[in-house]
């Protein structure tokens, strides 16, 4: 398990090194592992939004950690993906704000649209559906989540509108 | 009075940089505290005569936090701002991030000052990207005007403050999970004791603080403790920020004084959605058990004064329902959620809010059986006070105040296996 510091600096892009050492300064030296939240969100960014076995291994020798410990952290966390999502993955909040404020209109439009339901990816690969709780923005009700964006005050035509302006 | 505290400069172009925080007196307050060198135990009592409570939720008094610390214990402290932002209906600390970052700057430097601790970790929930990029600028040019780093403003003190980044579990928000997360483990709360004030993050003794309570901090040194306790009512210092959402026509975040009537906040929010009848108020993010309409009309948004009717203030998130809505959906939803976000730590968390969902679930869909209501009791009851954190009691109150009010809705969906609002 313990590598030498040059066999680390191949486990990944130069430049996706440089991203988890800047998490990795911000803690005590003796504290690398608390990085690993950090690394694996630039891990999956790079990989199309999921994270692999293979990845997840990768971190855990990056961050001297027993891969166990990185699954733990990889499947505690809901924003994660431990499979394959769309390049859009596109988060809607049903909780009780955006529910009374007509999610279910979202939802429905969006499932009608790309033909997929939550947790699921469309053949082309561009879009996925998730389900997601309060994401603190219910003033804006309903609302979604596009990769970092959030969309707010949302109603089935500016939907289509969003969905028209993404790559 | 309205945004006069941790909203200050919110009507200010670009509010967030440095030079608009400074414009409006940002920063002075701990210029003059560094170069003063003011008592650490000053600036505490200072903050117990504010009355600030904890505006993450529980309320708790931020200067008797402080105090819990020795501050002149050796080895490292911590001082930790909870941004993880997850009850339901709570959407403050967004703001205060996006528009305001260098006043929690400021209060979490201010903070370490008075308790000792030379370095601080702002908690920020994952899916919030645009206001940690907010706070990210802001602490560079903190860093770059020599208010973060090492011998500050030659004080003598250091102060180095960094983000965390949360990974979406609601868990984390409370306090002990937090730390575990910042440590690179799973969100999985601590027993307690020990407390954070001797056993927090990296074990050492630490502060945690909402972000709404860290970020009223300068303004109460800067103009008093006093000053700020007299802003709200009795047993509620200062403004708070409220959320409300809901079936209103102008929802969003409002800096008003503590105690103001709940008349008031909604009038300010725009009243009802299309002249519609108020049915149900959640006063404080989803956990605090639903008050009826009419009775909150009643109320003035302080702590005693919810707390009077049977609620909680929390993190001041207000849910406004029309009578367009079936409580019974609601409860529904909201009993997912705590399903949902249970760690599984404990048996009567993790059993009992699966219980609590599927029963509800079950009345919900025309399935439920008259002895629903009473097993609906009885779980709640088996969960609450018995749990490692607070999320098995969030869990329980929603469900126990849904029955106490509307009662009569869960037994004609078990009656007529339907719902009586609207067409459901
Ligand atoms: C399940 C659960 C979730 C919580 N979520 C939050 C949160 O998102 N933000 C927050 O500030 N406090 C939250 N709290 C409260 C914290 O545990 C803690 O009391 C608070 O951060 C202390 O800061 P304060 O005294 O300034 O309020 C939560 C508590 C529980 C039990
Ligand atoms: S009460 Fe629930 S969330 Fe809290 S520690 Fe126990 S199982 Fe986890
Ligand atoms: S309920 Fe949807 S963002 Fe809060």
């Amino acid at each position: 398990m313990t590598v030498t510091v040059k066999d680390k600096t191949e486990l990944f892009s130069p430049q996706i090194c440089a991203e988890i050492d800047r998490w990795i300064a911000k803690y005590p030296a003796e504290w690398k592992q608390s990085a690993v939240m950090g690394a694996l969100m630039i891990v999956q960014d790079d990989n199309g939004g999921w994270l692999t076995t293979e990845l997840m291994d990768r971190v855990a020798d990056y961050l001297d950690m027993p891969p166990i410990a990185v699954y733990e952290v990889a499947t505690f966390y809901s924003m994660y993906e431990l499979k394959p999502v769309g390049k859009h993955k596109i988060c809607v909040c049903t909780n009780v704000s955006c529910m009374t404020n007509k999610s279910d209109l979202i939802v429905e439009h969006l499932e009608k649209k790309l033909g997929i339901s939550f947790g699921e990816v469309t053949e082309d690969g561009r879009f996925s559906m998730k389900e997601v709780e309060c994401l603190g923005a219910c003033g804006g009700a309903p609302m979604m989540q596009i990769g970092k964006q959030y969309y707010e005050n949302l109603t089935p035509e500016i939907v289509d509108a969003i969905l028209e302006g993404l790559e | 009075m309205v945004n006069e505290v941790c909203l200050r400069t919110l009507d200010l172009e670009r509010p967030w940089l440095m030079e608009q925080y400074q414009s409006r007196g940002g920063y002075e307050v701990l210029k003059q505290v560094l170069t003063e060198k003011r008592a650490p135990e000053d600036i505490i009592e200072e903050v117990k005569k504010s009355g600030l409570r904890g505006r993450g939720g529980a309320g708790f008094p931020t200067g008797l936090k402080w105090s819990f610390i020795s501050r002149n214990a050796p080895g490292q402290k911590y001082v930790v701002c909870n941004s993880d932002e997850g009850e339901p209906g709570t959407f403050k600390d967004r703001d205060i991030l996006r528009y305001n970052p260098h006043q929690l700057i400021e209060g979490m430097i201010l903070a370490g000052y008075a308790i000792g601790a030379t370095r601080g970790y702002n908690y920020i929930r994952g899916e919030f990207w645009e206001p940690y990029e907010r706070f990210e600028q802001a602490l560079q040019e903190a860093r770059e005007a020599g208010f973060l780093g090492e011998n500050l403003l030659g004080s003598g003190f250091d102060f180095e403050l960094h983000t965390h980044l949360g990974g979406g579990a609601y868990i984390c928000g409370e306090e002990t999970a937090l730390l575990e997360s910042i440590e690179g483990k799973k969100g999985q709360p601590r027993y307690k004791p020990p407390f954070p004030a001797h056993f927090g993050l990296y074990g050492r003794p630490t502060i945690i603080n909402n972000t709404e309570s860290l970020a009223s901090i300068p303004m109460i040194l800067e103009k008093g403790g006093e000053w700020f306790a007299d802003i709200g009512v009795k047993n509620s210092g200062g403004s708070k920020l409220f959320s409300i959402s809901g079936n209103i026509n102008n929802p969003g975040v409002f800096e008003i004084p503590m105690g103001t009537p709940f008349s008031e906040l909604l009038e300010m929010a725009g009243g009802m959605k299309d002249g519609r009848k108020i049915k149900a108020v959640i006063p404080g993010g989803s956990s605090a058990p639903v008050i009826p309409g009419d009775l909150m009309m009643d109320l003035n948004m302080d702590y005693d004064s919810i707390a009077g009717a049977g609620s909680m203030l929390g993190s001041g998130a207000v849910i406004v329902l029309d009578d367009t809505n079936c409580m019974v959906k609601t409860l529904e939803r909201m009993s997912y959620f705590y399903h949902e976000e249970s760690c599984g730590q404990c048996t009567p968390c993790r059993e009992g809010t699966g219980w609590l969902y599927r029963v509800v679930h079950r009345i919900e869909s025309g399935q439920g059986r008259q002895e629903d209501l009473d097993l609906l009791d009885d779980v709640a009851d088996k969960i609450s006070g018995k749990t490692i954190c607070a999320l098995g009691d969030a869990a329980a109150l929603p469900v126990q105040g849904m029955l106490r009010h509307y009662r009569d809705e869960f037994q004609y969906h078990i009656d007529h296996k339907r719902c009586m609002v609207g067409a459901g």
